[in-house]
């Protein structure tokens, strides 16, 4: 496919009653890009996720994937055509261990597709994939309950059952927040994996510093607008982004 | 000779859950056991009660089969507060193809059941997408529409109901059909909900949104637990139905809502096992309390109090907890 888009929003709006949380919006993604999305609190970042994921609908405007509209489709039928996301609130089944955890996402249509009509045995591929994002299998972290478990391996659960859905497409929201700098760096050669099997990524993040490491491209938000698009150098220097997360003063 | 003690399940667990070797016929009873009193209990009750208990047992029965319907359901995220819509509409549905139609038992039964089933998950598919206590309310409150409606428009039978329907052959085919029946519905439920499919339901009542975002349509996985729940009761009611050989409003009465919630409740919720427990108790309890006459409400009142308090986690739970923990001597080498 090479460079062409794989996602295009554009002119998407979204109110809520009188509050406008996404005005406007334009933005496309080219396969294998690592697209970084920045903005200060409230500026809209999930709720675009939300809007791309179909959790939200929007007020107005379209999404495109591969050159399908996909906009207002519930987002069962959106992650079937290759697109899974993270939660910036983690999402676990507290009651279920954490392995029992990933039988859901392994148990849907989408891994049914894309293996030809076989699941295999579920609890063994949960364990591998757990293992990939490093639930180490000498310690038996994987056994463990979801409730018990610290901040950073929910956090990779997290990660690891959007992978389970082997998708083309995948959007972390603020994967790193709440992790030390120990976590976050051990994550960062996970990601970079899944860029060199030819995943498109959208990363929403404050941690800066750690994102413009591995992001290709940023764009900024605030108050729902696009403010920057670019090279990370260049979207920090742009006025605007400076003023929206500093003050204008 | 030194000795320490040593849980029993634990090497069990091991030999059991990855390669199926045990070593004995002790560790064989040991699994076996919990899963064979149901069936040997039942067995034996049936044969041992008096008339007027194995009367009560079909009773027991069928408000076991009522809770463990609840439990399905309330394991899938829903928290039915109307399982007498459920035992209503196949009591019904029973009642008419026996008195307008002529069909025989053996036929209304299944067909009561299969048809209650999609019958009741139709009236409730417009509220799939309430949780909590949104879906609770509206399973409240169907029942005592439907009663009403057949009062006032004096549909099948009005307030007489429908008498001399057909009776089961005799009180045996009623005992052993209703223990099968349950039996059937405990075993296949409980392996139904330990596989990855009832994960996927469990998964819904902890957290819809994330199942969703594994590309899975919870609505029609809640459509189809709402189906077997309601198939479950739906039968419960046309059993009844032919027991009594008698159809009327009281089949939509609060009893068949709420009693099954107590039974889940002080049986232990989550396991199915548990809420046919409580019905086990529950309703014998009630027959015991009798001859109290007016105080009887009071003293089962504080029964359920009681239980509640001293084992929140339900019987069921409780039993299993201390099953698990089993201790022997063993030689300190």
């Amino acid at each position: 496919m090479g460079s062409s888009s794989l996602l295009n929003v554009s002119g998407l709006y979204k109110n809520f009653g009188g509050v406008q949380a996404i005005s406007d919006l334009n933005f496309e993604i080219i396969e294998g890009e690592l697209l970084g999305m920045i903005g200060p609190n409230g500026s809209g970042k999930t709720t675009a996720v939300n809007l791309i994921t179909g959790f939200v609908k929007p007020t107005e405007g379209n999404v495109h994937y591969r050159g399908k509209n996909i906009t207002g489709w519930p987002p069962y039928k959106i992650v079937r055509l290759g697109i899974a996301r993270t939660f910036q609130m983690v999402k676990p089944f507290y009651q279920l261990p954490a392995y029992k955890n990933m039988i859901i996402p392994l148990y849907s249509p989408r891994v049914k597709q894309m293996t030809g009509g076989k699941y295999g045995d579920r609890d063994a591929v949960a364990l591998d994939l757990l293992e990939e994002v490093g639930f180490e299998r000498d310690a038996f972290v994987a056994y463990k309950s979801a409730s018990v478990l610290p901040q950073g391996y929910l956090k990779r659960l997290e990660l690891a059952k959007a992978i389970a859905l082997q998708p083309d497409l995948i959007i972390l929201d603020e994967l790193f927040s709440g992790l030390s700098l120990a976590e976050v760096a051990s994550i960062v050669p996970i990601i970079e994996k899944l860029r060199q099997q030819g995943k498109t990524i959208i990363m929403i993040e404050h941690r800066l510093k750690e994102l413009f490491r591995i992001a290709d491209r940023i764009i900024a938000l605030n108050y729902g607008q696009k403010i920057a698009d670019g090279q990370a150098a260049d979207v920090m220097d742009s006025q605007e982004v400076k003023n929206a997360y500093l003050g204008s003063e | 000779m030194q000795r320490r003690k040593e849980r029993v399940d634990r090497g069990i667990k091991v030999r059991s859950s990855d390669v199926f070797a045990l070593s004995s016929w002790r560790e064989m009873l040991y699994l076996s056991a919990p899963r064979l009193l149901p069936i040997v209990g039942l067995l034996l009750l049936s044969v041992v009660l008096s008339y007027y208990w194995q009367r009560v047992l079909l009773s027991v029965s069928v408000f076991a089969l009522l809770a463990i319907s609840w439990d399905i359901l309330a394991q899938s995220g829903m928290v039915s507060l109307g399982q007498a819509l459920f035992f209503g509409t196949g009591a019904y549905l029973a009642g008419n193809m026996n008195h307008y139609l002529g069909w025989p038992p053996y036929v209304t039964l299944p067909l009561a059941a299969i048809f209650g089933g999609l019958l009741c998950t139709l009236f409730l598919i417009p509220v799939l997408r309430l949780r909590g206590i949104y879906f609770s309310m509206v399973t409240l409150v169907l029942p005592l529409m439907l009663v009403r409606i057949i009062e006032a428009t004096r549909i099948f039978g009005g307030t007489e109901g429908l008498s001399g329907l057909d009776p089961l052959p005799n009180r045996w085919v009623e005992i052993y059909l209703i223990i099968a029946v349950l039996l059937a519905a405990l075993f296949g439920f409980r392996r139904l909900m330990n596989s990855d499919y009832g994960l996927v339901l469990k998964g819904i009542s902890d957290n819809d949104r994330s199942v969703m975002n594994a590309g899975i349509n919870i609505y029609w996985f809640k459509t189809q637990a709402l189906f077997i729940a309601s198939a479950l009761g739906a039968f419960a009611g046309a059993f009844m139905t032919h027991v009594y050989m008698f159809v009327g409003m009281p089949v939509f009465a609060m009893d068949y809502s709420i009693l099954p919630i107590a039974a889940a409740v002080v049986g232990g919720m989550g396991t199915l096992a548990g809420s046919m427990l409580g019905a086990f108790i529950l309703v014998p309890l009630s027959e015991i309390l009798r001859g109290l006459g007016g105080l009887r409400i009071v003293f089962y009142g504080l029964f359920l109090v009681i239980f509640t308090v001293a084992i929140p986690e339900g019987i069921f739970h409780y039993i299993q907890r201390k099953y698990h923990q089993f201790e022997r001597w063993v030689e300190v080498k």
